[in-house]
């Protein structure tokens, strides 16, 4: 079978199940009994290994075989997740994660599997024999046990069969009946084990499928001709499911028939194997590799589910053809622009009619199409549990990591970029911030450290916030050493309020390594967090507090794409200044404008701001004298800075696309891309912070 | 014999695009033109160099342009009704050059293109001669044929 054409579906869908095995094992790892959770993670585990068994990447199935195996266990109660079982597992997910990324990379790296593989061995063999010994014995169906004990002598065989007939006894207990299922698929059936697959999903949400005939692996691999045998315990009539299996298309017969285990003649049968039983017979054969088909417990039924209500309906759709709908978008925008300028310069009624028809239809056409792009910021956060965990065993930490608004969506450009800025955040707050327990106690605080991850809704932006209740920063320490590495001067450094100096962090050439706490970061300093912010249009700020803790606060525009945006005409030229970092426009007179230093300020609200001539800072040709005394002014800011920035006239306020410059203008100062107008002109789009600098 | 050198010079054509700088005639191969258009609006951009004009919208999307002739060195002149905006593309970056006028597409035998030694030598500045990459004869009609990637590759110059 020709697989490429699936590589792509099965890597996003391993990943997303290796997404579930992470969050479910922590999950699992405070309540370790929580059978959902289990289930759950036997689930994604089964998935990868069908998945990775139809591919052929048989390393992938080969390991998540034997975590299955000792998932098994655990779900039947017969192993207990201690913190090491949970670690054996975490390492598997880990393995399993590397393994795909290779496999999406194209390696063909071979990765050796034998140690965790026998590490999982044990754990299942080890524990496994004595504990089952109890089970059976305390099983309402040991008395059966024994008789088949008689009857067979293959130990393993029995205990499997023990385990078979007890599953359907304790059902018949609680009022389920075990039914026999023989479904026989159409002769022209090709994907016959894409077929078997949708019987067994439609008989997990009706009921629990006992066992499968041949079994399951053979079921994914077409080991099988055109029909085959389920097992399968219900409270639902048999005609119901029938009819239910009948729906599935291919299927040309289903037979089902009710069993009865009381009798040592079933057991007899069972023993026959395969290819001795009777259609219409119970079948009962051991297989070990089954185990899994066995659903145990009630709550199996809520965790399948859960995961439906999950998938929805959806589809996957490469994010290039999304950003070249929006490019369309965009020019369709612009084309609307020109039209309505078109109307009011000739004022056709109809046409300015039919103009604001258009303008309804492209408005929502651009929501819907930035709807469209929009992720839950969850798919960033969902990775930092699971390194949250690692990285507080690793520094002896207690810490509870507490996510709040996950749903929260921002553009799929933004999410790409903010993940290592967060990672960065999150490692300082537990490398830097939170205290060792000890001191935590000793200050009076509960052991463990809290770090919140907050996601949220601001207008047209998006907050995200990195909260700790450690030590936070002290400002004198910072001001001393930006000081001492003669970042600022030490009468700056007196001067300054203490909001100002935790400000320093975001200094470039400020290293936080020896100065909050001997632990260090990995080499990417504050300032590369803030710069990588701010090249997303977005800001950073902190706000601490000394033994309180330390807020670290992103606030990042909902798109990238489309932005509000001043025009402003310098001469003959006109350019836009995204409104985002425009405070105010205020009208001057010459005399307005103080020099301090050489340098030229305004005064504003007895605020000291200084001036930026537009036209001598991009060389603007003079054309025209200047007219009037009355001066413009663009008040912007970056972070707390303000700056005033001097312009012949405003144009107005106006949504603007944004076109990128091309490889040719990258690196350009000052102006960090161009839009086009409604009449067709291009128009540059100023950078405030390089124009403050 | 000389059929069998007929085909073989057939195969080996390549078809220009020419067009005028001054009374020079230049080409460039028609493999690398997108399209020719009349000079409309070009936006000037800060902190770009001399010969770079600025950049135009081209059905939506902003696509810088040179002045060719600055490029090349020649003195400047003024755009008339004949002035075309010639968009190539080269490498993946696209790129308009303005031209005085375009005259038509030739089709040129690979036998009748001279090296660019012969030029670079009798050219005036040594800088310049890096631009082309060789001199089409088509009947004592002579036409400079552009190393687009040395054009198109400003990134070295403007800094």
């Amino acid at each position: 079978m020709d697989t490429n054409q699936y590589m792509e579906m099965f890597l996003e869908e391993s990943r997303e199940h290796l997404q579930s095995l992470n969050d479910c094992l922590l999950e699992l790892e405070h309540n370790p009994e929580d059978a959902a959770v289990l289930n759950e993670i036997f689930r994604s585990a089964h998935t990868i290994k069908g998945m990775s068994a139809t591919m052929g990447f048989t390393e992938i199935a080969e390991l998540t075989h034997e975590m299955e195996n000792v998932l098994d266990l655990l779900r039947k109660e017969q192993l207990k997740a201690d913190e090491d079982i949970v670690d054996t597992i975490f390492k598997c997910v880990d393995m399993l994660e590397q393994m795909i990324e290779n496999v999406a990379g194209g390696e063909n790296v071979k990765v050796d599997v034998s140690t965790l593989v026998n590490k999982l061995n044990a754990i299942a063999n080890g524990d496994f024999a004595p504990k089952t010994a109890t089970v059976s014995s305390s099983d309402s169906a040991a008395s059966l046990a024994s008789d088949l004990e008689q009857t067979k002598n293959n130990k393993n065989d029995i205990k499997l069969n023990t385990t078979d007939i007890a599953v359907i006894n304790s059902a018949h207990i609680s009022g389920l009946q075990a039914v026999h299922i023989t479904v026989t698929l159409a002769e022209s059936c090709l994907l016959k084990s894409a077929r078997a697959y949708m019987v067994m999903n439609a008989l997990d949400e009706v009921g629990e499928v006992v066992k499968s005939i041949p079994p399951t692996d053979d079921l994914e691999h077409e080991k099988f001709e055109h029909s085959f045998d389920v097992v399968f315990l219900t409270g639902m009539e048999a005609k119901k499911i029938e009819n239910i299996l009948l729906s599935i298309s291919e299927i040309e017969t289903v037979t089902t028939e009710i069993i009865t285990v009381d009798s040592s003649a079933t057991i007899d049968s069972a023993d026959k194997g395969l290819a001795a039983v009777p259609v219409a017979k119970p079948v009962v054969k051991t297989v070990e590799k089954e185990i899994e088909k066995k659903v145990a417990g009630p709550s199996s039924n809520n965790g399948a589910h859960d995961k439906k209500l999950k998938s929805g309906q959806s589809v996957r759709v490469d994010i290039d053809k999304l950003d070249s709908l929006m490019n369309l978008v965009g020019e369709l925008v612009i084309n609307k622009t020109r039209l309505e300028q078109i109307g009011n310069t000739h004022r056709i009624t109809e046409l300015v009619e039919t103009i604001e028809q258009m303008d309804r239809v492209t408005t929502d056409l651009q929501s819907v199409v930035m709807k469209v792009r929009m992720v839950p910021v969850g798919q960033v956060f969902n990775r930092f549990p699971r390194m949250v965990r690692d990285l507080a065993k690793e520094l002896n930490k207690e810490i509870n990591l507490t996510i709040e608004g996950e749903e929260t969506e921002l553009d799929r450009t933004v999410i790409d970029e903010i993940g290592d800025p967060l990672v960065h955040l999150i490692r300082n707050s537990l490398d830097h911030g939170i205290e060792h327990p000890e001191d935590r106690q000793a200050k009076g605080k509960s052991k463990v450290g809290e770090v919140g991850l907050v996601a949220r809704h601001e207008g047209n932006n998006v907050i995200i916030m990195v909260t700790d209740d450690g030590k936070g920063i002290n400002p004198t320490v910072i001001k001393n050493k930006a000081a001492e590495k003669g970042l600022i001067t030490q009468e700056d450094a007196d001067a300054m309020d203490d909001g100002e100096a935790v400000r320093l962090v975001f200094l470039a050439g400020f290293s936080t390594a020896d100065v909050v706490t001997d632990v260090s970061g990995r080499g990417v300093g504050m300032d590369v967090v803030r710069s990588k912010i701010e090249a997303l249009g977005g800001l950073i700020d902190v706000e601490t507090k000394i033994d309180e803790g330390s807020i670290f606060k992103i606030k990042l525009p909902l798109t990238l794409a489309i932005i509000q945006a001043l025009l402003v005409k310098v001469q003959e030229e006109i350019y836009a200044i995204p409104l985002g970092s425009i405070d105010s426009t205020i009208n001057i007179t010459p005399d307005d404008i103080k020099t301090v230093q050489n340098k030229e300020v305004i005064l504003l609200r007895g605020q000291i701001i200084p001036i930026v001539r537009l036209d001598n800072v991009l060389n603007v040709p003079q054309t025209q004298e200047k007219s009037g005394d009355d001066l413009f002014v663009v008040v912007v800011h970056m972070g707390e800075r303000k700056s005033g920035i001097i312009v012949d006239n405003l144009i107005g306020q106006q949504e603007i696309v944004i076109k990128t410059l091309g490889k040719l203008l990258a690196g350009l100062k000052v102006i960090s891309g161009a839009t086009v107008l409604g009449n067709g002109q291009v128009a540059l789009i100023l950078d405030v912070g390089t124009l403050m600098q | 014999m000389g059929k069998m050198e007929k085909t073989d010079s057939v195969n080996q054509e390549i078809q220009m695009v020419a067009f005028k700088l001054k009374r020079e005639e230049y080409g460039v191969s028609i493999l690398n033109v997108q399209e020719i258009k009349r000079l409309t609006d070009i936006t000037r951009v800060p902190f770009t160099p001399d010969f770079f004009k600025g950049v135009m919208n081209l059905r939506g999307s902003v696509l810088p342009v040179i002045d060719l002739k600055k490029r090349l060195g020649l003195p400047a002149g003024d755009y008339s009704e004949d002035t075309r905006i010639i968009i190539v593309k080269v490498e993946e970056i696209s790129i308009g050059m303005i031209v005085d006028a375009v005259t038509e597409v030739l089709t040129i035998g690979i036998d009748h293109i001279d090296a660019p030694k012969t030029v670079s030598d009798s050219s005036d500045s040594k800088e310049n001669g890096k631009f082309i990459s060789g001199v089409g004869n088509l009947n004592n009609r002579l036409v400079i044929m552009l190393n687009l990637n040395e054009i198109v590759g400003l990134t070295g110059d403007s800094k």
